[in-house]
């Protein structure tokens, strides 16, 4: 990549310090590792999907960029700023220029509030200029780039489906123009027809008004629909890293050969003969990951190197953390 | 700034339709609200107690200073109800007219119960909306200096305030706003919690709204619910403890006076066979409060139908 990137996030950490119930004043507290040096760049108008299993710090990772939790690491915005770095004040500014859209689309709205005055929050915030039509204006034209009946200002969340509720999240997103939107989980909560329509809508969005996404899920088949590139992760930290087709097609990492193997195919005949790569055992406790490779506990391959030494990827457009990589054998 | 042109004329048409008029959750409660027979009953009781404290005094024949020599000194033959002269709900024990003086007294205590309750509404949401929001050190000072206040016995301050300061009514305001807060605030701070890790408010703080009018725009419209049923709840309270001070003699100083100070002369003369000296002012009291407990039960039906 020659350009700049929009985002270069580097050795991203965020960790939490927890106390047990019943514990001392006293008792040192628990770390808990949620992102553990991640690093990755984002183009402009590139669309990045993360994936992984639950808790492996998918929404930490995307909320550690906009500081909702805090992080340490640099996260360089446009190859000048470090987002991490900014206090609340200063952060204020960038927030117009990265929007998030979250899961669960109902409870991402305020239920006493219209749906214009829920779009308009952003405008309102960033904006303080616009007088009162302006912002309905933009409201409107917003709702009706987003499949909504700009004449359903006035209505109220709960008048709404669960797919209009996400196009209304979606809508409230992108209202002040930001380069980069956070879709965490978008359509996790949505039935399978009505995902299909927000991730269509967002794919036009993304096209129309060169948006870089951030696409967090754990359904690998629509990140593969949506996603240029795809990250993969395991207990705070990447495994893997490839353009879609090569990570679909050409996976290195154990880890996501496993995940793979356990998309289901919809053709009896072809599921059929799929192979499952399992994997044994539980993830483990992220108080104490794994000492070397996390992914050794339940690795196939792992070998005595696996525990001493972290594995670092090879630099280049495919990067692999594993000592051992290679194509899946069975 | 950012609208497109081109789209302006496509949109132009679909706005053409007109807005249609959302339904609010809160007229979604009204609706609920006045079905409610018990609810809607109580309404019109309150109502019609308000009317009577506004423009009682403009029916009644006497002031509520007035002294009625031709009655007094034989109260139990002369000073019972009657339309005849004037006294309608009778006369007290000196020969003051007791229509007057009840709805003096209606005036005082609904005065006592809203102020106490609006104080309440104000400081306690406030206090507990913040305290909730922020969190952490200064939620943990903030709720310690309420469970502090709590646990003085309030009553006992109450009379000291009176016995120090002096029997005056804004002394009575101030001893009852100052207690009538404290549990507003940890209900308030309790819903504040639970509101707090909404994924609406994680979109107004990851958009940059600032902390004061997310709690302003965010937490108290969803609070309010709540803060209206217990504050509806709270009124009768407040009345029962200013007529208990009342009744003590220590709450408002004569010529003024409250239904608890109504009812305590009342029943102190009962033996004499004046039943009406406590029967008016009992009967307002009753029904009142009655009337409260129903309109809130009412409202916390109406306003969260998950709860029952």
């Amino acid at each position: 990549m020659t350009a700049t990137p929009l985002l270069r996030v580097e050795d991203l950490h965020v960790s939490f310090s927890l106390r047990r119930e019943g514990d001392w004043p006293w008792t040192p507290l628990r770390r808990l590792h949620a992102v553990n040096g991640v690093t990755f760049d984002l183009a402009e108008g590139e669309v990045l999907g993360i994936v992984g299993e639950s808790g492996c710090g998918k929404s930490t990772l995307a909320r550690a960029l906009i500081q909702m939790v805090p992080a340490t690491g640099r996260a360089i915005w446009e190859g000048k700023t470090d987002l991490l770095s900014l206090n609340r004040h200063a952060m204020l500014k960038y927030r117009a220029d990265i929007q998030m859209v979250f899961q669960d689309p109902l409870a991402s709205l305020n239920p006493r509030m219209t749906v214009g005055e829920i779009i308009a929050e952003p405008l309102r915030t960033h904006h303080p200029e616009l007088d009162t039509s302006e912002v309905k204006l933009r409201v409107k034209e917003l709702m009706d780039r987003v499949g909504l009946l700009p004449n359903q200002i006035n209505r109220y969340p709960h008048e709404f489906s669960g797919g209009q509720c996400q196009r209304i999240g979606i809508a409230r997103a992108l209202v002040v123009g930001p380069k980069l939107v956070i879709c965490d989980e978008p359509v996790s909560a949505l039935d399978v027809s009505i995902q299909a329509q927000v991730i269509n809508l967002l794919m036009e969005l993304q096209r129309d008004l060169k948006l870089t996404l951030i696409f967090i899920a754990h359904d690998l088949s629509v990140v593969k629909h949506i996603s240029n590139r795809v990250m993969v992760l395991y207990l705070g930290q990447m495994m893997e890293m490839a353009a879609g087709r090569e990570l679909y097609g050409n996976s290195q990492h154990p880890y996501t050969q496993a995940l793979l193997s356990a998309v289901p195919i919809p053709d009896p005949v072809r599921e059929r003969e799929k192979v499952v790569i399992p994997l044994t055992g539980d993830l483990p406790s992220p108080f104490s990951p794994p000492s070397g490779c996390v992914f050794r506990t339940r690795c196939a391959r792992a070998q005595g190197i696996c525990a001493e030494k972290v594995p670092v990827p090879l630099p280049g457009d495919h990067l692999v953390a594993c000592h051992f990589p290679g194509p899946a054998v069975v | 700034m950012v609208i497109d042109s081109t789209r302006m004329k496509s949109l132009a048409d679909r706005l053409a339709v007109d807005e249609v008029k959302g339904r609010s959750l809160w007229a979604d409660a009204r609706k609920r609200f006045l079905k409610n027979k018990a609810a809607v009953g109580g309404l019109i009781v309150l109502l019609l107690v308000l009317v009577f404290a506004a423009f009682g005094g403009t029916i009644a024949q006497y002031s509520n200073e007035e002294l009625d020599f031709s009655i007094m000194g034989q109260i139990a033959e002369k000073g019972g109800p009657s339309l005849a002269n004037g006294h309608y709900f009778g006369t007290d024990d000196l020969g003051r007219d007791l229509f007057a003086r009840t709805v003096q007294g209606t005036q005082i205590s609904l005065a006592v119960g809203i102020v106490g309750s609006a104080i309440a509404v104000l400081v306690g949401t406030f206090y507990g909306a913040f305290a909730g929001y922020v969190g952490g050190r200064t939620d943990n000072i903030m709720m310690r200096t309420v469970d502090i206040l709590m646990s003085i016995p309030y009553m006992f301050v109450l009379i000291l305030l009176l016995v120090v300061f002096g029997r005056s009514i804004i002394m009575l305001f101030v001893g009852i706003g100052l207690i009538s807060w404290l549990d507003m605030s940890r209900i308030v701070r309790g819903q504040t919690l639970s509101l707090k890790h909404k994924e609406f408010i994680e979109a107004a703080e990851a958009t940059g709204v600032s902390r004061l009018i997310i709690i302003r725009r965010h937490i108290v419209p969803n609070l309010l619910g709540v803060v209206a049923v217990y504050a509806t709840l709270l009124v009768p309270l407040m009345i029962l403890t200013e007529s208990f001070i009342s009744f003590l003699g220590l709450g408002v100083q004569e010529p003024l006076t409250s239904w608890g100070a109504l009812i305590s002369e009342g029943s102190g003369t009962l033996n004499y066979g004046t039943y009406w000296q406590l029967a008016f002012p009992l009967f307002f009291f009753v029904i009142t409060l009655f009337a409260f407990f129903f309109v809130g039960d009412g409202l916390r039906d109406a306003l969260d139908p998950k709860d029952r």
